[in-house]
């Protein structure tokens, strides 16, 4: 018994075919991953099967019957619900109402907060979900927060679970866990369907995998068929080299920038706390860490966007006046910075190629004279600094928003490596690119590290991070709990320290049996 | 002693009454932005609501079915503000703009054609004030609330609802998720639509009673642009009012209070001008003091919501 | 799909100006046709009204003349909101500007003695500049220490310079006589008519080279790069080592002192000295223009004549018809609401394909 069908799928944007007569199968009671790069159409597919988009053409089954799915509610009709990867959740408001959000129980014509409080509480203890329905939700972890998302589901009494690439933000112990609730779901006899990326998932935790690629499938089969490397094949289209080659880079590796004893308040609280680090030249300083634990703020703090409490920052081994320390001068110091949300500090998307090559340079004498911008040195550059980092384009009058995840990344990574800094803070620098960028701007990385930068790392994915680190330091809660060489770590280790537990795990596998 | 005691209950007394109509729009405009839509609009649909209640008044020779006429014809401009920026996805501001620049130039037009003048309608029916029982015996309290306009009752009772509305029932809950994140709302299988158009709705209807008041609450004639930028006061207040039914009526107070010491200066030596300039710079000093307040807007206010399928 | 779409960048004078020039001219089309309607409604012959006002405005030279020198303190105005908006800001605020100019230009212009006109004028220019554009910046100079809309502000400094200008030139600088004004400026101060007993003078040819300015400004110095950035993506703006609040600044006094030029060229050429109420309307027609010039130089100038045309028309219409001038603010309304809905518009085209494709 099926219980989803999706025949001859197709999805047709203004310029995009998102999705090209895809077929997908999809048992009742089984974990089916649905495998493929960014961009390859699998949000788009679950969109259109959650009633988001309506298909250009194609029809659907839900449960053996011929279904329209014409909104949202029309899915969560028909049993299907989805838990998209950036939560739809309402920070303000509890975790009761959230839950209940859409289908409220009522008193008296009233909303009636005392039994969503109880019924939420009911749910979550029949699945093993542990979260306070009382609580804010602005106030939970990542975790939870997915776990209220989940909550949201089966409170709507779903059959069929969407999950749209559920572990990206979470710790390896988190995924334990989430695993371990979505096993128990599917042995309750709920469906569920992951949109993923990642390889080892799709064959932890999955049944069936189906491979999509540039909007059509590839192919579908039992995961047990397969392994990793055959996956990896099939999701890309070629035999892919998972190796960086790294040596380390010889002689003295000086201090070029250093934060001693960092404080930055928010709310009162301390979301950076007496941090200390130091990035040497010739080397990556990778920084792990749960999103939410001060990356963000240590990042605007070393690029000048944040001002600093207490502590204060050193470069070349002498201290700044912390007036001094804006963007700009950051900047001007030779401060590169490659942003962790691109799409918000890293261009500007109705700008050219052009105007966003020098964005942060652009009062350099090379592209402005007396307040003037120099446009043929600027054109000149920006054509030269492209075609170097390998943007695809048609010219660089095209817009930068108009370009794929990939070429955007290129296009910032060139404009700071071009202007060859001192020191590179890289954050998230292949998130949301596909698998060929991410070669490459690894690549890109090692080069620069190899010639003698300082760079800072920032990233979620733990497999880049010890694979480009010489050295990793752990943050949480605003504090760096452990530093050490980067092959002195595996990835328990890492997770454990991330989420506030001494190195070894003891604690956290102890914290998980008593729960 | 009995002096200052009869200036302080008359200036008390003073700023409720000239609150009543930034009180309604700040209401509405409440209401409104909780449910993300910014309505900029306020000015013009006030100056309608005191233009159709003129109107209303006129016609029928009574000021409740003028305050009637008012309220629909608030609650079709607040329709039109909402198929703008719901519909067709109208910058906020823009939209509000509009309708302001039309509710000023249509009401001179109409007031041509009804009155034949530019400047001031004919007198027509208002509402006088009730006595209310009880409070008329009470010491002091009886020169300040003794007397009143049914539309501060009115007032009371929409703080009221709005606050009932917002908190208490589903419907509140849901516009107060939209105005935070219209997506996840959608994503749920609520009406974002159909949320926001009711609030804008009410919004307009909540301003013209505001606007009516002017017309026919206070005085018994419209004249041209008499609400005079209260609507944008009123807009003020929404923020300092910490977007909260009862702090926009809190925030209204101390306009009244601006302006009824407004009144009082009149009398005295200053120049008129300069009094006359008063609640505009109140305004920009209260949001001096506004800066810091706990609260913040709605997280997805002035922002469009694209349903599934819209480009 | 990606996590960095580029769906919610682009601020809303980047939304508007992707709209074509067709769209706007079908919007204008669309609003005198509505406008007509409601003169219908209201009893009057929407054909005698549009023919009077369109001899009012081009019927003869002295008409024409008429038209040109009333757009041009709205080619000012029109820039100022536009030249905000490529900054991001809403600067609704343009009619207080607009007497924040006028005022200091008239002082100057009835004051400075033994000035030759070439010094003169420039300087009663200069004056309005720095007035008009000190108020502006005062609203963003609030704006970067309250954190509350440009838009509440600037109007909120309307009102205060209205009553503010009012009261100066009812003590400290009234004119002798009955009426509220400043002293007339000095002979070396006025712009001559290039037509005889018309408003239009060699003024119209300062709008233009500002308008050529703005543009110049704004695609080919640092600081207009750095003041499009902010409109179309803040935070990578910041990150770009852009000062958001001193930049906020700058545009709001640049705008500002736009506007400040357009009261100085009324003070200079039509009035002669400053008067309360006499550039009542002008703030809301500068909304109006630039949003129909879609926020561009050359699209706000010719949205500047076709207002000038409206408003020297409806003076006319009023006198033939009896229509009242009013009319023109509904039409100007119905202009904001038509261009910034270009869903309205576009579906008003659709419908009418359909109809034709129907016929066929």
């Amino acid at each position: 018994m099926y219980a989803v069908e999706m025949h001859g799928i197709t999805k047709q944007f203004k310029n995009v075919l998102a999705n090209s007569n895809v077929d997908l199968m999809v048992r009742q009671g089984e974990i089916h991953s649905l495998l493929g790069e960014n961009g390859a159409g699998k949000s788009t597919l679950m969109n259109i099967l959650y009633g988001m988009y309506a298909p250009t053409d194609g029809s659907i089954q839900v449960f053996g019957k011929p279904v329209e799915i014409e909104n949202p509610l029309k899915a969560i009709g028909l049993g299907i619900a989805m838990v998209h990867q950036h939560f739809m959740l309402i920070e303000p408001l509890t975790v009761a109402e959230n839950v209940v959000l859409g289908y409220e129980p009522k008193k008296k014509g009233c909303f009636d907060f005392k039994k969503a409080v109880a019924q939420v509480e009911a749910l979550s203890k029949q699945y093993g979900l542990a979260v306070d329905p009382r609580e804010r939700v602005e106030n939970l972890s990542v975790g939870t927060k997915q776990r209220v998302e989940i909550l949201k589901a089966l409170y709507r009494q779903a059959e069929i679970l969407i999950l749209d690439e559920p572990t990206a933000v979470l710790t390896p112990q988190e995924v334990t866990d989430l695993f371990r609730v979505l096993r128990g779901l599917k042995e309750s006899g709920k469906t569920i369907i992951i949109i993923t990326h990642k390889l080892k998932e799709t064959l932890e935790l999955a049944d069936t995998v189906t491979i999509l690629r540039k909007g059509e499938v590839v192919t579908s089969l039992p995961t047990a068929s397969v392994d990793e490397a055959k996956l990896a094949e099939l999701m890309v289209g070629r035999i892919v080299a998972f190796e960086t080659e790294k040596k380390e880079v010889a002689g003295e590796h000086k201090v070029v920038m250093a934060l001693r004893g960092a404080t930055v308040v928010k709310d009162r609280r301390n979301v950076l706390d007496n941090v200390s680090l130091e990035i040497r030249s010739g080397e990556i300083l990778g920084i792990a860490g749960v999103e939410g634990n001060g990356q963000t703020e240590l990042i605007d703090v070393l690029c000048g966007l944040e001002k600093l409490h207490g502590g204060a920052i050193l470069l070349d081994g002498e201290q700044l006046r912390s007036k001094s320390v804006t963007p700009r001068a950051m900047l001007e110091a030779g401060v590169g910075h490659i942003p962790e949300d691109r799409g918000k500090r890293g261009y500007v998307g109705s700008f050219t190629i052009a105007e966003n090559i020098v964005l942060g340079y652009h009062r350099n004498k090379a592209f402005s004279k007396a307040g003037l911008i120099n446009l043929k040195a600027r054109d000149e550059f920006a054509n030269k600094v492209s075609q170097q980092y390998d943007v695809r384009m048609d010219s660089i009058r095209d817009t930068v928003g108009s370009l794929s995840g990939g070429n955007q990344q290129k296009v910032i990574i060139g404009r700071v490596f071009a202007q060859d800094p001192k020191v590179i803070i890289a954050a998230q620098p292949t998130r949301g690119v596909d698998i060929g960028a991410i070669e490459y701007i690894h690549a890109e990385l090692i080069k620069m590290r190899d010639a003698g930068k300082a760079i800072l790392l920032i990233s979620a994915d733990l497999e880049e991070l010890t694979k480009l680190s010489d050295n990793i330091a752990v943050l949480y809660a605003g504090r760096i709990v452990d530093k050490r060489k980067a092959n002195e770590y595996d990835e328990r280790t890492l997770g454990a320290l991330m989420t506030g537990h001494a190195a070894g795990g003891e604690e956290a596998s102890k914290e998980r049996e008593a729960q | 002693m009995q002096d200052v005691l009869s200036v302080v209950t008359s200036l008390v007394a003073g700023s409720i009454r000239v609150s009543i109509p930034i009180a309604f729009a700040a209401l509405g405009g409440t209401l409104s932005e909780r449910s993300g839509i910014i309505n900029m609009g306020l000015e013009g649909t006030m100056l309608i609501g005191a233009f159709f209640g003129a109107v209303g008044a006129y016609y029928t020779g009574s000021a409740w079915l003028g305050l009637l006429t008012a309220m629909f014809a608030g609650a079709l401009c607040g329709l039109l503000h909402g198929i703008l920026t719901i519909r067709f996805k109208c910058e906020h501001v823009l939209a509000g703009v509009g309708i302001n620049v039309l509710a000023s130039g249509l009401t001179v037009v109409l007031l041509q054609m009804i009155w034949q003048t530019k400047g001031k309608s004919a007198e027509v029916a208002s509402f006088s004030n009730i006595t209310v029982p009880g409070i008329n015996q009470v010491p002091f309290l009886k020169d300040i609330l003794g007397q009143v306009s049914p539309l501060l009752i009115l007032l009371a009772l929409s703080v009221l609802g709005v606050w009932f509305l917002l908190y208490r029932t589903v419907f509140g809950l849901r516009a107060r998720v939209i105005g935070e994140n219209p997506e996840a709302a959608g994503s749920m299988g609520i009406n974002v639509y159909r949320t926001q158009y009711i609030c804008v709705i009410l919004c307009g209807v909540l301003a013209a009673i505001g606007g009516a008041y002017m017309s026919i609450g206070d005085i018994h004639m419209f004249s041209r642009d008499m609400v005079s930028g209260r609507g944008f006061i009123a807009l003020a207040v929404v923020i300092f009012g910490g977007w909260h039914p009862v702090g926009a009526w809190l925030g209204s107070l101390l306009f009244g209070l601006a302006q009824s010491l407004q009144y009082r200066l009149q009398t005295g030596s200053i120049p008129p001008q300069l009094i006359q300039m008063l609640p505009y710079v109140a305004t920009l000093i209260v949001l001096v003091f506004a800066r810091g307040g706990k609260r913040r807007a709605p997280a997805a206010e002035g922002r469009h919501y694209y349903a599934k399928g819209e480009q | 799909m990606a996590k960095s779409g580029n769906s919610k960048q682009g601020g809303f004078a980047e939304r508007l100006s992707k709209n074509n020039v067709f769209l706007s001219v079908v919007a204008l089309v669309l609003s005198l046709i509505v406008a007509g309607l409601v003169m219908l409604i209201a009893g009057y012959s929407p054909l005698e009204g549009y023919s009077a006002m369109f001899k009012g405005a081009f019927g003869s030279v002295d008409n024409l003349a008429q038209t040109l020198g009333t757009a041009t303190p709205l080619i000012f105005a029109g820039l100022a909101m536009a030249f905000a908006a490529r900054g991001g800001m809403f600067n609704i605020g343009i009619e207080g500007q607009i007497i924040a100019g006028a005022f200091p230009a008239a002082l100057v212009g009835a004051y400075a003695q033994g000035l030759p006109w070439f010094v003169h004028i420039p300087l009663c220019f200069l004056a309005g500049m720095v007035g008009g554009g000190l108020w502006a910046a005062l609203a963003g100079f609030l704006k970067n220490k309250l954190r509350v809309s440009e838009v509440i502000l600037t109007i909120m400094l309307n009102y205060v310079a209205i009553y503010l200008a009012e009261y100066l030139a009812n003590y400290q600088f009234k004119a002798e006589g009955m009426l509220v004004r400043t002293e007339n400026v000095l002979p070396s101060a006025v712009l001559t008519p290039l037509i005889p007993y018309s408003r239009l003078t060699g003024g119209i040819f300062v709008a233009l080279f500002f308008a050529v300015l703005m543009w110049w400004f704004l695609s080919r110095t640092t600081a207009g790069y750095q003041i499009r950035a902010i409109e179309a993506n803040p935070y990578a703006a910041q990150a770009g080592g852009i000062n958001i609040q001193r930049m906020n600044l700058v545009t709001m006094f640049l705008s500002g002192a736009l506007a400040g030029m357009g009261g100085a060229v009324e003070v200079m050429g039509v009035h002669g000295y400053f008067i309360t109420n006499m550039t009542s309307g002008y703030g809301f027609d500068g909304v109006a223009i630039a949003v129909m010039g879609r926020y561009s130089p050359l699209g706000t100038v010719v949205s500047a004549f076709i207002f000038g045309a409206l408003r020297a028309g409806s003076t006319s219409m009023n006198r033939m018809t009896n229509i009242p001038g009013e009319f023109i603010q509904v039409l100007q309304a119905l202009v904001i609401l038509f261009v910034s809905t270009p869903g309205i518009v576009r579906m008003f085209l659709k419908k009418r394909r359909q109809k034709k494709e129907a016929q066929n």
